[in-house]
């Protein structure tokens, strides 16, 4: 077993884990550990913009854009969280730009921003241009912009590095263990503190947006060594996915005038959201697909919709909007605009649908997108434990594998960026501070065995189950079950079966036996995060008997802040899933309907 | 449809020499490349090994010879292939580690030594450095490579010598030395002026072809040697 010792250890490098690592390795020893390059990390596919008040085209203040995220996230975000992001919200781009980041820009040479779902003036109530883009590509930026900043710094990367477990010692953090991919050796990671970045866990449901790699492995990983998971009912399903293959057509399309249409031909969001309509926010508008598909107004009786950038569309309901340019004028966009604001949008559609979105609609459907639960954590990026929430010593947690919360129910678009920068600076600043004063916990002879011992009955199994049956299994009955509109029935079905599926799964065999770079025993082994996930997932969401944000249920369509105006804490045990909760922070906004 | 799809093999632990394995299945037109491959590998033979993640063409992790041109496996329809029969190969000029998996190590070593970062010591302004959308539009091109190496193991000035930086790398460099923000241009173009520099690039346009991200890498190539010759950078 080979041995590394540092001070601070980062575990993902996306935007959260790049961000960590840059502010950690300003003073503590630092490595990060990724299971992929960085630059493949899933930051890359955020397409819409970072969500900012720069104010740079129209008036906008973070106390809006604060406002605007407690709204979207139905009250179930916590308020100081919220406040503290979006107040930091506007350096945190800046210093992006400082870095480099090549924003779009504005005639006189600002970051250009554009309107997004649930961003809003907070006097009129109508959209405000918040996103501060880089064209349809700003996550690829940020994840390039970070990394580049890395290899400037010199921050140490294990690239192509599996974490496999956490390791702890006298109830802190005190490492990780590994498995490197290109020799199938495992190596452990002594440090002072651990920051997992390790992103979501999409890859539960059929229909997606998330990579293959987004398999939940940080979040299995903690729910095994006993630490709670927070509010995992709640699941973002972004509106516009690519139909069948669930790739993301940025909200941006709709912020530059984008359209939904039904069967009939119409616009059916203005029956849903009367004031801000095709820029409601997502888990709205998913719900309203998925409404107008089973009353059969979707396109030819599927299930899919029309999102349409053609100009004439936009130009035409731009008019009936009444929307205008900062200057007074009349909002007008011809097709160049259109491709030169969203240029890989027009690039997929025309690889996976060969379809022109200057000329065709697209057809989209909801995709599953976003992980608002997670490894409940503090505004510093402090994983707490209990309802008290008390700090673990040593561990952080940063971007999408956490829950501050600052999304609550429902994330509202471009704040998934933000979160990840923003925590991931503070996580990666509070752990460096952290190793000042403490020292390295002893290692326990015993800290690689508990993941050793996983791997080695997958690699030994004689069960003759093939993950990737069950993965598909999986996948479907999620989709349908504990997808957009949930029911008890239906949720009790879906977590009898996954429990099947899980039994199943300890019969699952590997074809492949080899140490280098064995993929198909790493798929069975993230198989099995997801479908613990997605038993934690389910009975979370079979508790809650509300609507809220993401999480709707058809046998309990209100929100009911009566019983539910707290977050979920979920612990694993061997033999069950324990449920407990804790308050939820509020400060300046007290609940009240949510309309848009 | 029923594809046959012929896929280049060779495990270090068993193999002395590559082979080629043939899987049949059942596919549709509008199919990547990388649903065959994930077919295969979950119901015919798990040890089919190759990168992936996102499958859509963003993150850069499968790109791979199809048919004997670089692609990324995601981003490749089985229409736009207009043949049943397919052969998937690695990148040529890395060293094969597993099946489709190459060494990426020489290409991202390649990529640091050209100084990928914004250079610029001035105190930053409390809010952004202006740049106008004229600034900006010069090297939008080159900011969406995505260092997936399909350009560079389609060089054949590459495949001649590995010591050649590339044309993702000078990609990186040309992303960087066009930027109004920027202030290290004249080292870059030091180190692009080396033996294993630019004027490697005998303008084959391999790289343009091969890119998955259409960046018209010949062309930034051409327009960081014409600043090497002038001095210049307009």
């Amino acid at each position: 077993m080979i041995k590394h010792q540092y001070e601070v250890i980062v575990v993902g490098a996306g935007g959260a884990g790049l961000m960590a690592a840059l502010y950690a390795s300003r003073t503590a020893q630092t490595a990060v550990l990724s299971k992929l390059y960085p630059t493949r990390s899933h930051t890359g596919a955020a397409q819409g913009g970072v969500g900012a008040a720069l104010g740079n085209v129209e008036e906008d203040h973070p106390e809006w854009h604060t406002f605007d995220t407690v709204k979207g996230s139905d009250y179930l975000g916590d308020q100081d969280a919220i406040e503290f992001m979006c107040t930091e919200a506007v350096q945190a781009v800046y210093e992006l730009e400082h870095m480099g980041l090549p924003f779009s820009r504005t005639p006189e040479g600002r970051i250009a921003q554009r309107p997004f779902g649930g961003h809003t003036n907070n006097v009129t109530g109508k959209p405000v241009p918040r996103a501060c883009y880089a064209a349809d590509r700003t996550g690829h930026m940020i994840l390039q912009t970070l990394y580049q900043q890395c290899i400037k710094n010199h921050v140490e990367f294990f690239d192509e590095f599996q974490v496999v477990d956490l390791i702890i010692s006298n109830g802190a953090a005190a490492g990780v263990v590994a498995l490197q991919l290109s020799s199938g050796e495992f190596h452990i990671f002594h440090a002072k503190a651990v920051i997992f970045a390790t992103g979501g866990h999409g890859r539960i449901w059929e229909i997606t947006s998330n990579a293959y790699a987004y398999t939940g492995d940080g979040l299995a990983i903690t729910l095994r060594r006993g630490i709670p998971a927070e509010d995992m009912e709640f699941f973002q399903f972004h509106p516009t996915g690519i139909y069948k293959l669930g790739i993301l057509i940025t909200e941006g399309v709709r912020g530059e005038g984008g359209i939904l249409f039904n069967d009939t031909g119409e616009r059916f969001m203005e029956r849903y959201a009367p004031h801000v309509k095709d820029l409601a926010s997502r888990d709205v508008i998913s719900r309203a697909m998925y409404t107008e598909m089973k009353e059969g107004r979707g396109i030819g009786g599927q299930r899919y919709m029309y999102l349409d950038v053609r100009p004439e569309t936009v130009n035409k309901y731009a008019a009936l909007d009444g929307r205008k340019r900062p200057d007074g004028s009349q909002y007008q966009v011809t097709a160049d605009e259109i491709l030169s604001k969203l240029p890989d949008i027009a690039d997929f559609c025309r690889v996976y649908l060969g379809v022109d979105p200057i000329t065709q609609p697209m057809p989209v459907q909801p995709t599953a997108h976003y992980t608002m639960g997670g490894l409940p954590t503090n505004k510093f990026g402090e994983v707490v434990i209990d309802p008290q929430n008390t700090v673990m010593p040593g561990f952080y947690a940063a971007g999408e594998v956490a829950c501050v919360s600052v999304h609550g129910a429902n994330r509202l678009g471009t704040n998934s960026l933000l979160d990840l920068l923003v925590f991931g600076k503070h996580a990666g600043l509070r752990a460096a501070e952290f190793v000042k004063g403490a020292s390295f916990q002893p290692l326990p002879a015993d800290a690689p065995d508990f993941a050793l011992q996983q791997f080695d009955r997958l690699l030994h199994n004689p069960g003759g189950e093939r993950a990737a049956a069950l993965s598909r299994e999986m996948k479907s009955l999620m989709f349908d079950l504990v997808g957009i509109f949930r029911t008890a029935e239906g949720m009790e079905q879906a977590l009898v079966k996954i429990r099947q599926l899980r039994q199943r799964f300890q019969n699952v065999t590997v074809d492949d036996n080899g140490k280098v770079f064995n993929t198909d025993l790493l798929n069975a082994w993230e198989l099995g995060n997801l479908l613990d996930l997605a038993e934690v997932v389910t009975v979370c969401a079979l508790n809650r008997t509300e609507s809220r944000g993401g999480h709707a249920r058809d046998d309990f369509p209100k929100r009911d802040d009566v019983n539910w105006l707290k977050h979920t804490l979920a612990w694993k045990t061997d033999s069950e899933i324990k449920l407990d909760y804790k308050p939820v922070i509020l400060t300046k906004f007290m609940p009240k309907e949510r309309v848009y | 449809m029923q594809i046959s799809l012929k896929v280049f093999r060779f495990n270090p632990e068993k193999d002395k020499r590559p082979h080629y394995d043939t899987f049949k299945l059942e596919a549709q037109p509008t199919d990547r490349v990388l649903d065959m491959l994930e077919d295969v590998k979950g119901f015919q033979d798990g040890t089919l090994s190759f990168r992936r993640s996102c499958a859509h063409g963003v993150c850069g992790s499968d790109a791979m010879r199809i048919n004997g041109r670089n692609y990324l496996a995601c981003k490749v329809l089985l229409r736009d292939l207009g043949a049943k029969k397919i052969t998937v190969e690695p990148l040529m000029g890395l060293r094969v580690i597993k099946d489709l998996i190459v060494d990426m190590e020489p290409f991202f070593t390649h990529y640091r030594s050209v100084m990928p970062y914004l250079v610029n010591e001035d105190t930053p302004p409390a809010g952004e450095r202006l740049q106008s959308p004229e600034e900006r539009e010069r090297f939008d091109d080159t900011t969406k490579c995505i260092l997936c190496a399909c350009c560079t193991t389609a060089c054949p000035s590459f495949w001649a010598n590995e010591q050649y930086v590339g044309p993702a790398a000078i990609v990186a460099a040309h992303r960087f030395i066009f930027d109004s923000r920027d202030q290290a241009a004249g080292e870059r173009l030091r180190i692009l002026n080396d033996q294993f520099g630019v004027y490697r690039c005998h303008t084959i346009f391999n790289c343009t072809v091969a890119c998955p991200r259409e960046i018209e890498i010949t062309r930034a190539i051409g327009e960081v040697k014409q600043a090497i010759a002038t001095g210049r950078l307009d």
